[in-house]
């Protein structure tokens, strides 16, 4: 895809460093002349936009993390401090928490823009799976960066889900003593959270280079779902691309701005404006809303699973929980080869369509889900919902391969928006 | 000429496997400290002794919390008609059935009954909250599960019952946890 290079250094340091060290060239050949599908849409648009949210993270990190006192007993007050009393503290503290969200925003819009155009399909897995470990890595990093605050939503959230590893058979108790330092959530586990959450977004850093690698060797996908044929199915990154990453990202800026000004804490609990109580877990404990879909699948498993007609059991509803919740993130994973139709794009799969927006709603039904209390109809709502979110992957996927008649498919990208566009032509010269 | 051949090889293939294993070794010795410093430390360790409680101010239907070794316990004292039905409720009640009686402590040649047990849920840890309706005894309010009045599970994906800590009455006003009555 990337093929023959066409920088051509002009000045005599342009030709020094070209023959010695070519950033230049790699810079040019990747985000200049890198050819792009001429149809991406504005779908396309967010991996330019989580690629500047976590430099956005980064930076207001290590400047909030300036002010920041990892010590169970003044971390809250260090937050409030940041808040009220460095200049500019409230803004940049407010960035970095609203910029969790909106990291999680863009990630969800480009997952879904993922599966909606079997971005996962061949030759492309890889790809794919470096993008679900970097949607682990972000959950690791935002779960740490909740605690930090220390008030008493980030300690009972961090008593919740160092507990699912208490659910390991055997040496579960033994593996949460040494995630904690202790035996129960304190100092020593917030001393070791702050260290990770400064680690982790470098980590980050690392596998998103990977992931940009991997998406230069293959291409990217496009809306027809038909590969890159010739020239001219093909525009240069820059200024197109370019162009279109920077409008989409101010449009998405806008509404972040709107958020870190106007409404700070919107997103958040007013429970974490009370400091971490060990003896007085809040009344509804919920996590941010980003892991409410998975919240629910944990709430979901309330029963043993034994041998049918014996007492024997196999798994616990703790540790089923806890599996079925691991379970509905490393099922991403296996999409690659759970789908098995050869068509890409959804807009040439009407069955596969109806059920890509069928498991779309059911997600966002799962996360409203993970807000309610574990009580009354809620629960077999979480089942139910629970159970089509692993039926879509495992059931659904697999068969609607074997079973769907695809729609025909453009010979080519240009062919595809060169027929769009003298339809759309002959419409606008019936209308006039 | 191949049998030269042969123990030439040996010897390399033994270098190469003695080499690798010393740094197999090298690499475990390592990484040992590296993992093992994440544990509790030595102060965490001690700091576990027995804490002495006075309960005198605690009436029938009252609860306090207390913390032993970094975690809550609950000492919730029972009244008479919560002890009854805990004692008379079926054991299809319960996903982890105890007797009432091994939950359910005194002290000696006392008449009151006491529930001593801890107060993190054994689902995920969360403090369940007392409720007062007969038998049930507390909610945990993160995940549903429910409770009878001396912390045996009802209902909810709380798998067993919450633990009984080692604890031991010094007298009928004070009560010790972390001891238990061999004085262990």
């Amino acid at each position: 895809m990337s093929g023959h290079s066409t920088y051509n250094p002009t000045t005599g340091f342009g030709k020094f460093m070209d023959a010695r060290m070519p950033i230049v060239r790699l810079v040019h050949d990747s985000f200049v002349s890198f050819p792009v599908p001429r149809n991406l849409n504005n779908w396309y648009t967010f991996g330019g936009i989580l690629a500047v949210m976590l430099v956005s993270q980064i930076i207001t990190g290590i400047v909030i993390a300036m002010h920041y006192t990892p010590e169970a007993t003044m971390a809250f007050d260090s937050v409030h401090l940041l808040r009220r009393d460095v200049s500019y503290g409230n803004t940049l503290q407010s960035w970095h928490a609203v910029g969790a969200s909106m990291f999680f925003i863009a990630v969800y819009i480009h997952i879904f823009r993922g599966l909606y155009y079997g971005s996962y399909k061949a030759p492309r897995e890889v790809l794919w799976i470096l993008g679900v470990v970097i949607y682990l890595l972000m959950m690791a990093t935002a779960f740490m960066g909740y605690v930090l605050p220390w008030g008493q939503m980030s300690y009972w959230g961090a008593q919740v889900i160092t507990n699912f590893f208490s659910a390991i058979p055997l040496v579960g108790d033994t593996v949460r003593e040494y995630l904690l330092g202790g035996y129960a959530v304190g100092n020593a586990t917030l001393n070791r959270f702050f260290s990770l959450h400064y680690l982790l977004p470098f980590m980050i850093a690392g596998i998103v280079v990977l992931h940009v690698w991997a998406l230069h060797v293959t291409g990217q996908t496009n809306p027809t779902g038909v590969e890159v044929k010739s020239k001219q199915d093909v525009i240069p990154f820059t200024p197109y691309a370019t162009v279109k990453d920077a409008f989409a990202m101010v449009v998405f800026m806008i509404i972040m701005c709107y958020f870190v000004f106007f409404l700070p804490d919107y997103l958040g609990h007013a429970d974490n404006y009370i400091v971490a109580d060990p003896l007085k877990t809040p009344a509804h404990i919920v996590p941010e809303w980003y892991f409410l879909p998975f919240y629910a699948v944990l709430r979901a498993i309330d029963f043993n699973i034994g041998i049918p007609f014996t007492d024997i059991v196999l798994i616990d509803s703790k540790l089923g929980g806890v599996l079925a919740m691991f379970g509905a993130i490393a099922v991403l994973f296996f999409v690659p080869w759970l789908d098995t139709s050869d068509v890409k794009s959804a807009n040439y799969r009407p069955t596969y369509k109806i059920f890509f927006w069928l498991f779309a709603i059911n997600a966002v039904f799962l996360g409203y889900l993970g807000s309610r209390p574990a009580e009354g109809i809620w629960i077999p709502l979480m089942k139910a919902s629970t159970f089509w979110y692993f039926l879509h992957f495992i059931v659904i996927m697999p068969l609607l391969g074997w079973f769907e008649k695809p729609l025909p498919r453009p010979a080519s990208i240009a062919d595809a928006v060169l027929a769009k566009s003298s339809s759309d032509t002959a419409e606008s010269q019936a209308q006039s | 000429m191949s049998e030269a051949h042969a123990s030439d090889a040996t010897r390399r293939d033994f270098l190469y496997i003695a080499t690798g294993a010393a740094g197999a070794v090298a690499v475990g010795g390592v990484a040992w400290p590296l993992v093992i410093q994440m544990g509790p430390n030595e102060r965490e360790k001690a700091a576990g002794g027995p804490v002495e409680i006075d309960i005198s101010a605690v009436e029938p239907g009252m609860l306090i919390t207390v913390i032993w070794r970094g975690k809550p316990y609950f000492i919730r004292h029972l009244t008479a008609d919560e002890v009854a039905s805990a004692k008379n409720a079926p054991e299809s009640d319960f996903r982890d059935f105890a007797a009432a009686d091994s939950r359910i402590a005194a002290a000696e040649g006392a008449a009151e009954e006491w529930a001593i047990v801890g107060a993190n849920c054994t689902h995920l840890g969360c403090v369940p909250t007392k409720i007062d309706t007969g038998l049930e005894g507390w909610l945990c309010p993160c995940h549903g599960s429910k409770f009878d009045v001396t912390g045996r599970v009802m209902k909810g994906p709380a798998p067993t019952n919450l633990p009984l800590p080692p604890f031991v009455f010094a007298s009928e006003e004070k009560l010790v946890i972390g001891q238990d009555k061999a004085g262990a």
